[in-house]
């Protein structure tokens, strides 16, 4: 289990505990937290649980997923602290982790 | 005007699989798709990912699925609108007139909203300024490449529309590429090409680079571009292009009065009609407690909406269930010999 903190592009925060193995775009949208879409559900096919991570955290998280980039050509602004959330497991590692929501997905 | 008895919007698995349950108890359809092909995500997204979990078919891929589909409802010979979106809908005596963006009219009892989670639309430039010069000098998507003669064009992206018009067009214009990072996810033919060229100097590549604003005022003058550490360059430019895939959108079906939750459409599940009566729901874009996102769900539910079609359509005649392994009537609209 980790509690992860989710920020919204107006600043607003909202904080879940969510399980490990859970997707970090499941964790936000099990718990009704807004600004991720996941349109296709998570099967890496659309770019819409585009997240942003500050470097802190970034480095720390299991490396991208093979065509995560490739998603993420496709996302709104994306930038060197993208990650496509429903590609990030959750563990106990992830215990504190912060994600930065973007203005919108679509 | 085309008169029938059901529109689907959506031609996905789910809204396929729902023409042939109408087919078989002897309704007519017309399906209206936003692509230019038939299958929805399963064509789009991922044609080639293998799917597992349809009933009976141990493995197959989102083509062969689409392809199975639309061999299954060949018999009922229905007509597919293709490139098209459904705009406006207006109740006139218990029927629907639905007219389409490319101005068809289509006169029906009943419509099935088929549409998962939306109509692919191109993803657009984040920038504002881009708007004002959207269809004109501002691009996502080319219909007459002639225009680009003697021009000079900046093309954004790293998959293979972007390559491929980028190499296309840099045989009569100035084309530079932006891209956000430096690897390209186009074939990798494309992308040898591309540094060929690049080395020609017949295109200017500019990588970890994307877009920051659009100068101009009639036309369009400058695009301005801003590196990942900050650096700002502005390139004169008579055209942009932008290739970053597609996203979906609900689109116009948000103003047609129907209940909307969370972007989806809240149903029952006796025949998944909506709120507004002769409009049903079926596949990824309904909602009702315990709804899975499976396309054998959406199988489901087509078959049951298409009973809640025929008692609108045919309200004078009891429906009653009949198998395709014993029905006259079935076997003949299947077009399937005793």
């Amino acid at each position: 289990m980790a509690k992860i903190k989710y920020i919204e592009h107006n600043g607003k925060e909202h904080e879940a505990d969510v399980s490990n193995g859970l997707s970090v775009m499941e964790g936000a949208v099990q718990n009704n937290i807004p600004g991720i879409d996941a349109d296709c559900g998570g099967g890496m096919a659309c770019a819409t649980c585009h997240v942003y991570v500050k470097e802190d955290w970034f480095n720390k998280l299991p490396e991208k997923s093979e065509g995560e980039d490739d998603m993420l050509d496709q996302a709104y602004k994306p930038n060197t602290s993208s990650r496509l959330s429903c590609q990030i497991v959750v563990s106990d590692e992830l215990n504190g982790l912060v994600i930065h929501l973007p203005e919108k997905q679509v | 005007m085309i008169d029938t008895d059901v529109l689907i919007v959506g031609a996905g698995p789910t809204g396929l699989f729902c023409a042939h349950q109408l087919g078989i108890i002897g309704l007519k359809c017309e399906i209206v798709d936003n692509l230019n092909k038939l299958g929805g995500q399963c064509i789009e997204l991922y044609p080639d990912k293998p799917i597992y979990d349809i009933p009976a078919i141990p493995e197959c891929t989102g083509e062969e699925l689409t392809n199975n589909l639309i061999e299954q409802i060949k018999p009922f010979n229905f007509k597919s609108h293709l490139n098209d979106r459904v705009q406006e809908i207006k109740n006139e005596n218990e029927r629907w007139i639905v007219k389409t963006s490319k101005g068809k009219e289509f006169l029906t009892t009943n419509i099935i909203i088929a549409g998962g989670v939306g109509s692919f639309e191109p993803r657009k430039f984040p920038t504002k300024n881009c708007e004002k010069f959207e269809g004109k000098s501002v691009l996502y998507s080319i219909k007459d490449k002639s225009i680009f003669k003697d021009k000079s064009v900046v093309i954004f992206g790293g998959g293979d529309s972007a390559l491929d018009w980028a190499i296309e067009l840099s045989k009569n214009s100035k084309v530079t590429l932006v891209h956000r990072r430096d690897e390209f996810r186009a074939v990798p033919a494309s992308v040898e090409k591309l540094k060929e060229l690049e080395k020609g100097k017949k295109i200017d590549v500019l990588t970890k680079f994307s877009i920051k604003d659009v100068k101009g005022h009639e036309m369009l003058e400058s695009v301005e571009i801003k590196s990942d550490d900050g650096d700002i360059k502005i390139i004169n430019t008579d055209y942009i292009l932008g290739f970053f895939g597609l996203i979906m959108q609900l689109g116009p079906i948000l103003e047609w009065g129907l209940n909307i939750d969370k972007k989806l459409i809240p149903v029952n599940t006796e025949s998944f009609e909506t709120n507004k009566k002769g409009i049903f729901a079926i596949g990824d874009i309904c909602f009702y407690p315990g709804k899975l996102k499976l396309i054998l769900s959406g199988f489901h539910e087509g078959a049951l909406a298409a009973r809640g079609c025929f008692k609108y359509s045919r309200p004078n005649e009891k429906y009653k269930l009949e198998f395709t392994t014993t029905s006259k009537a079935v076997k003949e609209r299947l077009g399937v010999k005793e």
